[in-house]
């Protein structure tokens, strides 16, 4: 599979404020990849430096074979970007900001069917400041797949949704990847990160800590499993290892004839791995 | 079919306008208040019959005269301008909006020059309306060549408006942004000359205001107006240019588009 975005020993600093130290990664083309890391920990920074928007103060970046830096007029017309907390012009019209950014690029898709394909067809007519937070989103999401860009950079893009929006969200980004094309995102959510990402690094002080499929992530450091089960007699509570344990459980539970009113696992998520791996816990 | 970058360009001035205008204050503020500053000062200041032949040769430091006034006008427009091409810079760039435009195809240039013609443009309105306003109500004060005039107030407005770009990069915060160009600009337009003359000044207050803008500007249009034109006035003229190649160039070296 072809990689897209390959990354070497990046290191980026403000000032005296290390903001990516070492950084290295490789993203494959058609997977959404996901960066997540705490406050600070750099994915912003790595992200504009990987779109060319920021200078690197070292280290290696190639994205789709150009040099984001010395190639950033190409690249521009095939990448689509997505920034963290951005805004437009408060009165600009949506349709007004969808014909701009066609007018920008020199092959685009059909704005208003766009519009349609993410639910914005009603508020054509709408001004930025009056869209909610969803539709804010839903409207980046448009300008940064206007030009039918091979390449996707989604910068926390659920951040501050209700549940409802987030989910259709993601759906939109799957959508993304199922037309072809790579999406390369940052969030804080690990649910977010668990049901859309393909593979993710964990990132924490400028530094990967981390690279897999969420899956493979949680099978390798968090692989304990737990069963509750309550009887007449009290609840019993298990602890074990491995993908065979919980069929094990259920085997003994039918063996022994125990009547079970209550029956529940526990399953590590992306979550507990990141709070291993971390320390800490991330508040969204 | 125009090029790419022609087409952005003329989109982005098109797409600016219109924001600028559905904005509560936007165009009263820019194309009403200025004239109707100027009737009122005028009408003030006005010791003159309208018609009468006194305006002429006039000292430089007779501020009480219908013509300083539409002078003070002329500035106020542009200083509106710039001022207001101030905030519009810092609320975007607060708001990241300057960066995500900054992420299309769009060039640098094409961003803040979008900016600068609408601005130019409603100056020119604003100054239309002044003119008219002029002609009616002081008749034969006006009596100004309006091409030159119009040159040299563009040429004043492009000089306080790269003033305005260096002011833009370093306000802090949008917050800040009226309050600060308002400071720095209203004050240079005291000791422009225009209420009294360089002459009276101390030698160090002179000193600053002779790198001010808004002082060249308030002499070339006092020249243009009184009659004695581009020929003794071209030292203002000259400074105007320079000061904008100066104030350009180090804007370009501390603009902030975050
Ligand atoms: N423009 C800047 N100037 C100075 N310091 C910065 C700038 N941008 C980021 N930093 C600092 O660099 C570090 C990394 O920031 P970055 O925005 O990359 O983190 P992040 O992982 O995206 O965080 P978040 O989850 O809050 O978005 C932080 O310590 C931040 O304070
Ligand atoms: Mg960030």
């Amino acid at each position: 599979m072809r990689t897209v975005i390959s990354v070497t020993n990046l290191g980026k600093r403000y000032g005296k404020t290390v903001a990516v130290d070492d950084v290295s990664l490789d993203v494959r083309e058609g997977e959404i990849f996901g960066l997540i890391g705490p406050n600070g920990a750099g994915k912003t920074t790595t992200m504009e430096c990987v779109q060319g928007h920021r200078r690197a103060d070292r280290g290696a970046i190639s994205v789709l074979g150009l040099d984001p830096q010395r190639d950033s007029t190409v690249l521009r017309q095939r990448i689509g970007v997505q920034h963290q907390e951005a805004h437009l012009q408060k009165r600009i019209k949506v349709w007004e900001a969808v014909d701009l950014w066609s007018a920008l690029y020199s092959r685009v898709v059909d704005g208003d069917a766009l519009l349609e394909r993410l639910g914005l067809e009603a508020k054509r007519n709408a001004w930025f400041m009056t869209l909610s937070g969803g539709q804010k989103q839903r409207l980046f999401i448009a300008l940064a797949l206007i030009h039918e860009p091979e390449l996707v950079f989604l910068d926390e893009l659920t951040t501050g949704l209700d549940p409802q929006a987030r989910r259709a969200i993601w759906e939109l980004v799957k959508g993304i990847r199922d037309r072809g094309a790579t999406v390369f995102m940052t969030t804080h959510l690990m649910e977010e990160a668990e049901r859309l990402c393909d593979r993710v690094a964990i990132i924490e002080h400028g530094r990967i800590i981390e690279v897999g499929s969420p899956a493979e992530l949680v099978r390798r450091h968090c692989p304990q499993r737990t069963v509750v089960y309550s009887t007449d007699a009290g609840t019993e509570t298990l602890h074990g290892e491995g993908d065979d344990f919980i069929t094990d459980v259920i085997a003994r539970i039918a063996r022994d004839g125990i009547k079970v009113r209550g029956f529940r696992t526990e399953i590590p998520t992306l979550e507990d791995v990141f709070l291993k791996l971390t320390g800490y816990g991330i508040r969204d | 079919m125009a090029t790419p970058f022609l087409r952005g360009f003329w989109k982005l001035t098109w797409v600016e306008t219109k924001v600028f205008v559905r904005e509560p204050m936007g165009f009263v503020g820019t194309l009403i208040m200025p004239v109707v500053l100027f009737v009122a000062v005028g009408t003030l200041v006005s010791d003159i019959q309208p018609g009468a032949d006194r305006v002429r040769g006039l000292p430089a430091d007779a501020a009480a005269t219908p013509f300083n006034a539409a002078i003070l006008a002329a500035l106020v427009i542009a200083i509106n301008g710039v001022q207001s091409l101030v905030a519009i810079i810092s609320i975007y760039r607060e708001g990241g909006i300057l960066k995500r435009l900054r992420a299309t195809p769009l060039s640098p240039v094409t961003i803040l020059g979008a900016h600068v013609v609408v601005k130019l443009c409603f100056t020119v309105a604003s100054l239309a309306l002044l003119v008219l306003a002029g002609r009616r109500l002081f008749p034969g004060v006006m009596e100004v060549n309006t091409w030159s005039f119009g040159v040299a107030l563009l040429l004043s407005t492009l000089s306080i408006l790269s003033l305005g770009f260096v002011i833009a990069s370093v306000v802090p915060t949008a917050r800040f942004a009226q309050p600060i160009s308002a400071m720095l600009l209203y004050p240079m337009l005291s000791v422009s000359g225009l209420f009294f003359s360089l002459d009276r000044m101390p030698q160090a207050l002179k000193v600053a205001a002779l790198m001010m803008p808004t002082t060249h500007a308030v002499g070339l249009l006092q020249g243009v107006w009184d009659g004695s034109g581009w020929g003794t006035h071209w030292p203002n003229a000259l400074m105007l240019v320079v000061l904008f190649v100066v104030y350009s160039a180090l804007s370009t070296r501390v603009f902030r588009w975050e």
